[in-house]
């Protein structure tokens, strides 16, 4: 528990300094520093217990299912790290007290940096790989929060929204690999995948998982090609840059790297990738820092370098490569962190980061001056400090590598002249800065910092010099648990000491700082030679890339997604032809061994109607009312073929709702025009008629694929228990109400929310109302016929009655609720146009709204009233009574759900016809408050 | 007579899909109807066809399959439903934005025929 504390004080130290606002800064700063603090200490209380190479966890089971789980894991690595994160972390809330001016809002500079760290500390202390990546995703967005602070200022946005999409990026792609990973390994626990490095390594996916694994690190640690966010990022206040930018964020990837060191690494792709790459970075780092003119870009390039450095030591492969690797990253942060500070430091009390302009800081600010030249001598690798000691282990083991074959003698020599240039630079920080001359156009006289700003930088240089003299003594420990970390296990011999004779690695050195002194005395011809390169403005050209990728993706999207229902279906129905073509393409004979039925003279009769009735549609399809009468020949010859095939319940069901669906076109058509203009070019047509040929075919054949295969279906069961489990002989009807009641509740649901929502689109309608018919004929203006409604009012009783019967005979014999109910409002609606709306309201004046909503209710209740009786949802229940005069009849609780089904189609079907049949009248659905 | 059957299934359904590619709501309205026809009848067969079998107990040796039946029934009903709502959105639409094409506005050919009328 200790451990998940090491994470959840920082994130709760996110809100400490947004509560002490009020207090002076000093007392916020302080009480900032309190959680991390703390969290120090208890990341020390495990000293004893990680040195000693032991791993502690903390594991709290979340999703096991998804393989989510709250797993924390301290070992070397993390444990190196985490002192890393709080210790620097704690001297940048320090610095930043001072740093910070009183315009700036401290406690939300706080309050991200605390996000900031939490993000971090999760990344290194994650036992669990999708954990991991959401921290590793809260860096991105911390830092995009922290770079911006200064959001007034274009730059820092450009570059915080420049930084956040290349490592979001990388982050999206590092997803992928750990996706990757889960699925070859098994597991997303980290220590199982960091124990199946033979697994991933021999499976296919290998090189597509270890490629997008390192793009997700090198974007983070802004290696070669994907550094140009890093100084862009400069834009940040320089604590920022301290922290976030040398010695904690730009280290993730590389501690990735690290981490999965032991699974991921050994494989030729993986020298290759990663050590060409580190080797790059190392060298274009190194050699566009000497010609920054801005301090923090100086250093900005430097730190690309020397990421790129850390990258080629743990390309390298060897044991003693990855010691290396570590060692660097410790050595890195301490210079680094201590740099950026001075140069913040400079920044603050001179008003400027301009080297052209900072000249001769020395005898302003002697100490800062000092502190900064022995950290750059650290930078340059300059013997008794800390950057000398990794530099050597990297020159030794740039001369053990054979990675390139017998070119492999390139790499000591490349690695040579990036220090070179390292040399160069670094004297160029000390001697452009803090000599070469006076100051020029300086706003304000330097001077040196406020006392406590200073103590950071000494503690870090400090440390830098201390490391520096007795490297064994102070961190061999720390050194050899975080290498067994990465190794996993066995750790190689190796000698921290400043002397190891003249040997190679020494002889590169000195050649390293004779020459760098060399290239900066001269620096004016190379500087003269840079200048007529062009120059790149990256940040302008990675937005242009952006805009005109955007603009690309906003182009296809605008071809795509035009607005055109016509186009839309035109994508649907290829989509389809595809989808259902290639599977009807690999089916070798399309019979599927069933014999075929006999045709008969009615049968033939019938279907040659249809396809006359269907063809008349489409090709008069322009007069509407014909067309509407054509469509309606199909529906009749639709619903004979149902009761010829055995369906007398759908063939009665067809029957109604194509009266309904026809009055109800015919009502349409009064609101819309009559004829279809000629519209489509003859090229369209051809291309819709090759289209619908093209699905009628395939749909056609899929049918005849159907009915050809022998069936073996579930119905065997309805047959068998419809009579015994649903007290009725008409299956299909049991099914419906008892079986699949369910299902038929939620359709009449839909019916009712149909019929709910043509009501809706009807009130406050804009009036129109056509006087004339597309002819250009005025509407007949006597009310209603005679004959229709005296013919009509003897008929509704009739409907009703009829209605009734085929109700009650549902369970048994065709019919039911859903044809019953469809006949009634048949019934009604013929009173509607024989009478008029007027005369209907006088009898019946009903809120359809309402019969829809007691419909729905009393199917539901029926269902709920099985729980009184034990039993699950819609269970139904039924017995036989003996009643006078009508002898004995069963009744079964599935009537009253059918009940409710026949309310509801009633209303359902009224309340869409009525309401647009009202639109002609005075009747029209409003809403009441706008009466 | 599957045949027979099959072919008027595709031939229903390529008449919807023509129907509804055109660019007014009415003819869209009677292809979907079309198309639905199509599909109930498409439904249906995946019963199998069966002559003389009505799914009534008692009444024959051999019945047809109710499973496809019921779902079948219900299609048919929620078909008016939907069918309903399409026209009066189309009705809506047409009230609304002054024309009943299916994509809210007259293509830009019409609109300069219309204009040079």
């Amino acid at each position: 528990m200790t451990l998940m504390w090491i994470l959840l004080l920082p994130l709760l130290g996110t809100l400490v300094p947004l509560l002490a606002a009020k207090w002076n800064r000093s007392a916020c700063a302080l009480a900032t520093a309190l959680p991390p603090a703390i969290a120090l200490m208890l990341v020390l209380l495990h000293t004893e217990q990680v040195l000693s190479g032991n791993t502690v966890r903390f594991f709290l089971s979340w999703i096991p299912l998804l393989g989510l789980d709250i797993s924390i894991r301290l070992d070397g690595l993390a444990y190196l790290f985490s002192l890393l994160i709080l210790g620097i972390g704690l001297l940048i809330i320090l610095y930043a007290r001072y740093y910070l001016s009183e315009r700036d809002s401290m406690p939300r500079f706080y309050a991200y940096l605390m996000l900031f760290m939490t993000a971090m500390l999760g990344i290194v202390l994650s036992g669990n790989l999708l954990q991991l990546w959401m921290f590793w995703e809260l860096t991105s967005i911390s830092s995009f929060l922290l770079i911006s602070f200064w959001w007034h200022k274009a730059e820092a946005r450009r570059g915080a929204r420049m930084a956040l999409t290349v490592t979001g990026a990388g982050g999206l792609a590092l997803l992928a690999a750990f996706l990757l990973i889960g699925q070859v390994v098994g597991s997303y626990d980290l220590d199982v995948v960091l124990a199946s490095t033979d697994v991933i390594q021999q499976h296919s996916w290998y090189p597509i998982l270890l490629v997008l694994f390192l793009l997700g690190c090198f974007t983070k640690s802004a290696q070669f090609p994907f550094h140009f966010w890093l100084p862009n990022a400069m834009a940040a206040p320089t604590p920022v840059s301290a922290y976030l930018h040398s010695a904690t964020m730009v280290k993730a990837g590389i501690f990735l790297l690290a981490r999965f060191y032991p699974a991921l690494s050994g494989t030729e792709l993986w020298f290759i990738l990663v050590s060409l790459t580190g080797l790059a970075t190392l060298l274009i780092g190194a050699y566009l820092a000497l010609f920054k003119h801005d301090l923090k870009g100086l250093l900005a390039y430097s730190t690309i370098s020397h990421l790129g450095l850390i990258t080629l030591l743990f390309g390298m492969g060897t044991d003693l490569a990855a010691v290396a690797g570590v060692f660097h990253i410790i050595n890195h942060a301490t210079f680094k962190a201590s740099l950026f500070m001075a140069a913040g430091i400079i920044d603050h009390e001179s008003g400027s980061r301009d080297m052209r302009k900072l000249n001769g800081l020395w005898q302003f600010m002697p100490i800062t001056a000092t502190l900064a030249m022995v950290a750059a001598a650290a930078m340059a690798g300059v013997p008794l400090l800390n950057g000398f000691l990794s530099k050597e282990m990297f020159f030794a083991e740039t001369l053990h590598q054979h990675l390139l074959g017998s070119l492999s003698w390139v790499i000591p020599v490349l690695a040579t002249v990036a220090a070179i240039f390292s040399v160069a630079y670094s004297m160029r920080f000390i001697h452009d800065v803090f000599f070469n001359g006076q100051p020029k156009g300086l706003t304000k006289t330097p001077h040196e910092p406020p006392r406590y700003m200073r103590v950071p930088v000494e503690v870090l240089v400090a440390l830098c010099i201390l490391v520096g003299i007795f490297p064994a003594y102070l961190i061999g420990d720390l050194l050899h648990a975080a290498s067994a970390s990465v190794l996993g296990g066995a750790v190689p011999e190796y000698s921290l000491a400043i002397w190891h004779g003249f040997n190679l690695p020494l002889m590169m050195s000195i050649l390293a700082l004779a020459g760098g002194t060399l290239i900066y005395v001269n620096r004016k011809h190379l500087f003269d030679f840079q200048n007529t390169l062009p120059d790149v403005d990256t940040l302008n050209s990675f937005e242009r890339s952006v805009k005109s990728l955007i603009a690309r993706c906003d182009q296809f999207y605008q071809w795509l997604d035009n607005g055109s229902l016509q186009r839309y279906m035109v994508l649907v129905l290829l989509a389809f032809i595809v989808l259902a073509g290639v599977p009807l393409l690999e089916l070798d004979t399309l019979w599927g061994g069933r014999d075929e039925l006999p045709i008969d003279a009615v049968n033939a009769t019938g279907a040659a109607m249809l396809l006359i009735a269907a063809f008349a549609t489409v090709v008069w399809h322009r007069k509407r009312v014909v067309a509407l009468l054509m469509i309606s020949v199909v529906g009749l010859m639709v619903s004979i073929a149902f009761t010829r095939f055995s369906a007398p319940d759908l063939a009665l069901t067809q029957l109604s709702v194509e009266v309904v669906t026809v009055i109800l076109l015919m009502l349409a058509l009064f609101f819309l025009p009559h004829k279809t203009p000629k519209q489509s070019e003859a090229p369209r047509v051809v291309r819709d008629i090759s289209i619908a040929s093209m699905v009628g075919v395939l749909v056609g054949s899929l049918s005849y694929a159907l009915m050809t295969r022998p069936l073996s279906s579930i119905s065997e069961f309805f047959l068998a228990n419809a009579k015994t489990g649903g007290g009725g002989t008409n299956v299909v009807n049991v099914i419906l109400v008892d079986f699949r009641g369910f299902d038929t509740m939620g359709e009449i649901a839909v019916l009712g929310i149909a019929s709910l929502g043509i009501f809706k689109l009807l009130t406050r309608i804009p009036v129109f109302k056509p006087s004339s018919d597309g002819e250009g004929r005025p509407w007949a203006t006597e009310r209603h016929s005679l004959l229709l409604s005296t013919v009509s009012q003897s008929l509704l009783p009739l409907a009703i009655m009829v209605s009734v019967y085929i109700f009650f005979r549902g369970h048994n014999l065709p019919g039911g609720g859903f044809i019953a109910g469809l006949i009634t409002a048949v019934a009604i609606i013929l009173q509607y146009i024989a009478q008029g709306v007027d005369w209907v309201k006088e009898r019946m004046n009903v809120e359809y709204q309402r019969v829809v909503a007691i419909g729905l209710l009393i199917a539901l209740f029926t269902g709920v009233a099985s729980w009184a009786f034990g039993k699950p949802f819609l269970t139904s229940w039924f017995d036989y009574f003996d009643i006078p005069l009508l002898g004995e009849i069963e009744l079964a609780s599935a009537i009253a759900f059918d009940l409710g089904v026949y309310i509801t189609v009633v209303g359902s079907t009224l309340l869409i016809l009525a309401s647009l049949g009202k639109m002609t009248t005075s009747h029209r659905p409003v809403h009441k408050d706008t009466i | 007579m599957e045949t027979l059957f099959a072919c008027c299934i595709g031939f229903l359904t390529a008449c919807g899909v023509f129907l509804m590619l055109r660019g007014r709501t009415f003819p869209v309205v009677l292809g979907l109807t079309m198309l639905s026809y199509a599909v109930n009848l498409f439904l249906f067969s995946s019963g199998r066809l069966t002559l003389r079998g009505a799914a009534v107990l008692g009444t024959s040796e051999q019945y047809a399959d109710p499973l496809p039946q019921a779902l079948v029934l219900t299609a048919i009903v929620i078909g008016f439903a939907m069918t309903a709502f399409l026209v009066i959105l189309a009705i809506r639409a047409r009230a609304d934005l002054g024309n009943d094409h299916v994509d809210g506005k007259l293509p830009e050919s019409e609109m300069s025929k219309k204009e040079s009328r």
